[in-house]
C-alpha cells in the first residue's frame, strides 16, 4: 500500500456506465484530457462473444456482471423509527458495475418522459385541489423546458439507434406511434422490432378496449446502425439473453457498442478499472474539488489531480460519494433542510400472467426490449384527480426473456414433485404476462443518508435507503390492475395468475422490480430544494458535475436511460458552451 | 474427480471425448449430446467435493424426491442434479454476500436475507438438523425413510413444523433451509449442463427450451409455430 498522485488531468469522470462514457467523448472532443476510475472491470468483446452470454445461470442467477453485494450493499429500512439493515443479497434491484455500467446488461427500453411528466409539480398544481395529494409528497418541475432537452433526447436516440414507431412529429400524431409522446424533432431512426405472439395479442386486445399500443421503443436495434459517434450497432438476432446479459451480437447500445469504440481511439482519453473513488477532495475552501482519491486493485490510494469532476456512477454511488465528500448539505427529513439525499425513489411493478394451453410463445426467441405498451394512464393523460391519485404507468406486455429457472406455472401447480415436473413439461413456453410499471412519487421522509453501523470493504459507511410504499403508489395499482383485468378478459387465458401490491403492502427488498432508483441529488432551481443546478452541476461546488437517475425529483413511468443520456448530453454541452470559458456556478442564486 | 471450475469441466470433458476411440467406444455415428451425455460422469461414481458419505446420501434422496424419475421428464437423478449442487457449494456460491454484522435473526422478511451464513453453512447445518429430525421420528436416516415418509418429511420442512432449534439449530430454520435447496436443485435441473447439472440437456428437451442457440431472426415472426430445433449447449452439445 502506498500513497500514489497521478498527472494532472482536465476532467476526471468517475464511472464508465452511459452517463460516464457520454461525458467523456462529449469532453475529449472538445480537446479535454480526460480520464474515467470505473470500480469493477473492464469488459471488451472477449466478454461478449457466443456463446458466453447464452447462460442463465452465471448472469441471471448469480449476477456475473452486477456488483456484488459484498462490495455494494446498501442498508434499507422503511422509516425514520426503524434500524436499517444491509441489503445482503440483491433483490428488488440490482446495480451493475464494471465497464459499461449498468448499460451493459440493461434491457434497452429506450422510452422517454412526457412534457407532463417532467413538468408533475406544475401540474399538480394546476389539476389537483390543495392538501388532495399525499402528505409530504415533494414533487418537483426538472428544471428545463421540453424544447430544451427534446433536442438532446434526440441525439441520444440516435447514439442508440432507436428502433420503434415514431407517435408525435413535430406536433403531427402518426399513426402506430404514441400519441401522448412529446413531439420529437425527428422520427425513430429505425423500424420498430418484430411482434412476438403476445405482443401482437396484447396490442390487439389493447387496441379494442381503445387503449393506443405501441411497440416498445428499443436500443436492441432493428436494422443495422451508425451512429453520430461512427460506432456500428448490429441488428439484434432475437437471442433471447438480453436484460442482465452482455449482448452476443452486438445489437443492444451500449457505452461498448455506441460510445467507447471511438472513445478509446482518443489520445487525450485513459480510463483505469478497479478504480474505487473514495472520495471527492475539495480545496479548503470547500469551494471547488481538487480532484478525487480512489482505491486501486493493489490497495494503493491513489489521488488524481483533475479541474472538473464528474460523478457518473450509479445513482447511489454518486450520492453517496457527495455525502461522504461533504460537497452540498446532507438532507434532514425531520426539519426538512439540506439537500443531498432528498427525493429519493424507486418504482413499482405487477403483472398478470395469463396460460394458454395450445398457444406456442416461443418465449426464448425474443429481444430485451421486444414488447408492446400504452401510456393512456400516464399524468395527464387519465383523470387521476377524481380518483385522488397521481402519476401513472406503462402498461405492456413485454418478452425480455425466456430462459426456463424463471418459468412461471398456473396456480395451484405442484412447487416439486412430479406435478412440478409436469408443470414445467405442460406450461413452458405456454404463458404471457401483462405488466404494469409505475411511476414513484418522491416524500418528505423518503431519502439517502450514511449508515452509522454498517461499513464497506473500504471501511466506509454504507448508503442508507429511507422508502416504503405510500397510498398513492398503492391505490395506482389497484387501479391499473383491473385495467390489465379488462384486457386480460378480452383475451381470455385457460387461466392467469395476479402479482400486485396490496393497499397494505411494504417495501420487499426481495422482490425484482427493477434498478431504476433515482433521485438522492436531485437537479433543480432552488439549491433550498436541489442538490444540483439545472446543468447538473453542484449548486456548493462549482466544479463538480453529477449526471445521472440521481439527478431526477420523483420517477416517471417511462425507463430512465433517456432521460439520462440527454441529460448527461445537456449538461456537457453547458460544460463546452459556458463553464470552460467562465468556470464557476452556472446558474446564479 | 474435480469439476469445481468450467475449465476443468470443459478439459475433462474434451479428454474423455478424446479418449471415447480408445475405449473401443466409436464416435461415429453418436451425437455429440449422447457423447457428451455417455463421458458425463455417472452419479454412482461420482465422488463429492463438498459433501460427506451422509450428507451426500441426503442430497441423493431429496433430489430424487423433488424432482423425480419416472413419468413425464427426466428426473433430477437422470440428469445429475446432484454434481451440480455439489460443484455450486464446493464452488464460490455465496461469495457475493454481503456478511458484515451485526446480524439481526428476526429482521421482518421483507428486508431479506439476514443470516451470518454462505449457503455452504445454511445446507451443512439443515442437513444435520433434518436428519436429528428423521432419526426422533422414524429411526433412521432421510435416505432410508420409504417413499410417502420421505416426501411427508419434505412438506414438514418446506412448512417450517420441523423445529430446528430441538436439534441446536438456532439460525436456519426449516422452511427457509427447504426452500434453499428446492432452488439449488431446479436450478441445477434447468441449468446448461456445464454446471454439472441437465446432464444431456434432458430437461431442457422436455420442456421444449433450445438452450444456448441464441439466434431466432428467422422464427421470431412465425408466430404460434412450435420451435422445430433442438437445444444446443454451452460446450456445443445437441440435442
Amino acid at each position: 500500500m502506498a500513497n500514489i498522485t497521478n498527472d494532472e488531468v482536465d476532467v476526471v469522470v468517475v464511472g464508465l456506465g452511459w452517463a460516464g462514457s457520454l461525458m467523456s467523448i462529449e469532453l475529449a472532443q472538445a480537446g479535454l484530457k480526460v480520464r474515467a476510475l470505473e470500480r469493477g472491470e473492464d469488459r471488451n468483446k472477449a466478454d461478449s462473444a457466443y456463446p458466453k452470454p447464452a447462460d442463465e445461470y452465471a448472469y441471471g442467477v448469480r449476477n456475473k456482471i452486477m456488483v456484488t453485494p459484498r462490495d455494494g450493499a446498501l442498508t434499507v429500512r422503511h422509516n425514520l423509527n426503524d434500524t436499517a439493515l444491509p441489503t445482503r443479497q440483491w433483490g428488488a434491484f440490482v446495480p451493475g458495475t464494471g465497464v459499461g455500467g449498468s448499460g451493459l446488461h440493461w434491457t434497452g427500453v429506450l422510452i422517454r418522459p412526457t412534457p407532463t411528466d417532467i413538468k408533475l409539480k406544475t401540474y399538480a398544481d394546476q389539476a389537483y385541489k390543495p392538501g388532495q395529494l399525499g402528505e409530504g409528497m415533494q414533487v418537483q418541475d426538472f428544471p428545463f423546458t421540453w424544447e430544451e432537452i427534446e433536442p438532446y433526447m434526440d441525439r441520444f436516440d440516435k447514439i442508440c439507434g432507436l428502433s420503434g414507431n415514431t407517435g408525435n412529429l413535430q406536433g403531427r400524431i402518426l399513426e402506430g406511434g404514441d400519441p401522448f409522446e412529446g413531439p420529437r424533432s425527428s422520427p425513430f431512426p429505425l423500424p420498430a422490432l418484430e411482434d412476438t405472439l403476445n405482443t401482437s395479442m396484447f396490442a390487439e386486445a389493447a387496441r379494442k378496449l381503445g387503449y393506443h399500443p405501441f411497440p416498445n421503443p428499443s436500443a436492441n436495434v432493428s436494422r443495422a446502425w451508425t451512429n453520430p459517434y461512427g460506432n456500428q450497432i448490429a441488428p439484434c438476432n432475437y437471442c433471447g439473453y438480453c436484460s442482465k446479459y452482455p449482448c452476443l451480437n452486438f445489437s443492444k447500445a451500449s457505452p461498448q457498442t455506441a460510445v467507447l469504440d471511438s472513445l478509446k481511439r482518443m489520445e487525450n482519453f485513459s480510463y483505469r478499472t478497479h478504480a474505487n473513488v473514495l472520495r471527492v477532495d475539495l480545496h479548503p475552501d470547500g469551494k471547488t474539488a481538487r480532484g478525487v482519491t480512489y482505491a486501486d486493485a493493489q490497495g494503493n490510494e491513489v489521488f488524481q489531480p483533475a479541474k472538473i469532476v464528474v460523478l457518473a456512477a450509479f445513482q447511489f454511488v454518486n450520492v453517496r460519494l457527495m455525502l461522504l465528500s461533504k460537497i452540498g448539505p446532507a438532507y434532514d427529513p425531520v426539519s426538512g433542510t439540506g439537500t443531498v439525499g432528498r427525493n429519493y425513489a424507486f418504482l413499482s411493478n405487477g403483472a398478470t400472467t395469463l396460460f394458454f394451453k395450445d398457444k406456442n410463445f416461443n418465449p426464448f426467441a425474443t429481444a430485451g426490449a421486444t414488447g408492446q405498451m400504452f401510456n393512456d394512464v400516464s399524468p395527464g393523460n387519465f383523470d387521476g384527480p377524481a380518483l385522488g391519485i397521481i402519476g401513472g404507468a406503462k402498461i405492456h406486455s413485454s418478452q425480455s426473456t425466456g430462459t426456463p429457472i424463471s418459468t412461471s406455472l398456473p396456480a395451484g401447480t405442484a412447487g416439486w414433485g412430479q406435478g412440478w415436473k409436469d408443470g414445467m413439461v405442460d406450461w413452458y413456453g405456454h404463458s404471457m404476462k401483462i405488466g404494469i410499471t409505475t411511476s414513484c412519487m418522491s416524500y418528505r421522509g423518503h431519502y439517502l443518508d450514511l449508515d452509522p453501523t454498517y461499513k464497506d470493504p473500504w471501511g466506509l459507511p454504507l448508503l442508507r435507503i429511507t422508502f416504503d410504499w405510500k397510498q398513492n403508489e398503492l391505490k395506482l395499482q389497484q387501479y391499473l390492475r383491473k385495467i390489465v383485468l379488462n384486457i386480460t378478459q378480452e383475451l381470455g387465458p385457460d387461466s392467469y395468475s395476479e402479482g400486485y401490491l396490496g393497499l397494505d403492502a411494504h417495501w420487499d427488498i426481495t422482490k425484482y422490480v427493477s434498478t431504476h432508483n433515482v433521485g438522492g441529488a436531485v437537479m433543480g432551481d432552488s439549491p433550498k430544494t436541489s442538490a444540483l443546478n439545472r446543468y447538473l452541476q453542484s449548486w456548493d461546488v462549482h466544479n463538480v458535475f453529477v449526471p445521472g437517475g440521481n439527478a431526477f425529483p420523483q420517477n416517471f413511468q417511462a425507463n430512465p436511460t433517456s432521460m439520462i443520456g440527454s441529460l448527461t448530453l445537456w449538461a456537457a454541452q453547458a460544460i463546452k458552451d459556458q463553464y470552460l470559458k467562465n468556470p464557476g456556478p452556472l446558474v446564479s442564486v | 474427480m474435480l469439476l469445481a471450475s468450467q475449465t476443468s469441466r470443459r478439459k475433462f470433458l474434451l479428454s474423455s471425448l478424446i479418449a471415447l476411440p480408445a475405449m473401443g467406444v466409436s464416435v461415429k455415428g453418436l451425437s455429440a449430446a449422447i457423447a457428451a451425455d455417455m463421458v458425463a460422469p455417472s452419479l454412482e461414481t461420482y465422488k463429492p467435493v463438498f459433501f460427506d458419505a451422509a450428507e451426500w446420501a441426503f442430497i441423493m434422496a431429496a433430489c430424487d424426491c423433488l424432482i423425480p424419475g419416472g413419468g413425464r421428464g427426466p428426473g433430477a437423478l437422470d440428469t445429475n442434479v446432484p454434481v451440480f449442487v455439489d460443484q455450486q457449494l464446493a464452488g464460490d456460491l455465496g461469495s457475493e454476500i454481503y456478511l458484515e454484522g451485526p446480524f439481526d435473526l428476526k429482521a421482518p422478511a421483507t428486508l431479506g436475507y439476514q443470516l451470518p451464513y454462505r449457503p455452504q453453512q445454511v445446507h451443512r447445518n439443515g442437513i444435520k438438523a433434518a436428519q436429528a429430525w428423521c432419526q426422533q421420528a422414524h429411526g433412521a436416516n432421510f435416505a432410508a425413510l420409504d417413499a410417502a415418509a420421505k416426501t411427508d418429511a419434505l412438506k414438514n420442512l418446506q412448512a417450517g413444523k420441523v423445529d430446528f432449534t430441538a436439534f441446536g439449530e438456532e439460525v436456519v430454520g426449516s422452511k427457509f433451509f427447504f426452500g434453499e435447496l428446492l432452488a439449488l436443485v431446479k436450478q441445477g435441473y434447468l441449468a446448461d449442463p456445464i454446471y454439472g447439472g441437465n446432464k444431456g440437456m434432458k430437461a431442457w428437451i422436455a420442456i421444449g427450451f433450445p438452450g444456448a442457440r441464441a439466434s431466432y431472426l428467422e422464427w421470431v415472426a412465425q408466430h404460434n409455430v412450435k420451435y422445430p430445433l433442438g437445444p444446443v449447449s454451452l460446450s456445443g452439445e445437441r440435442g
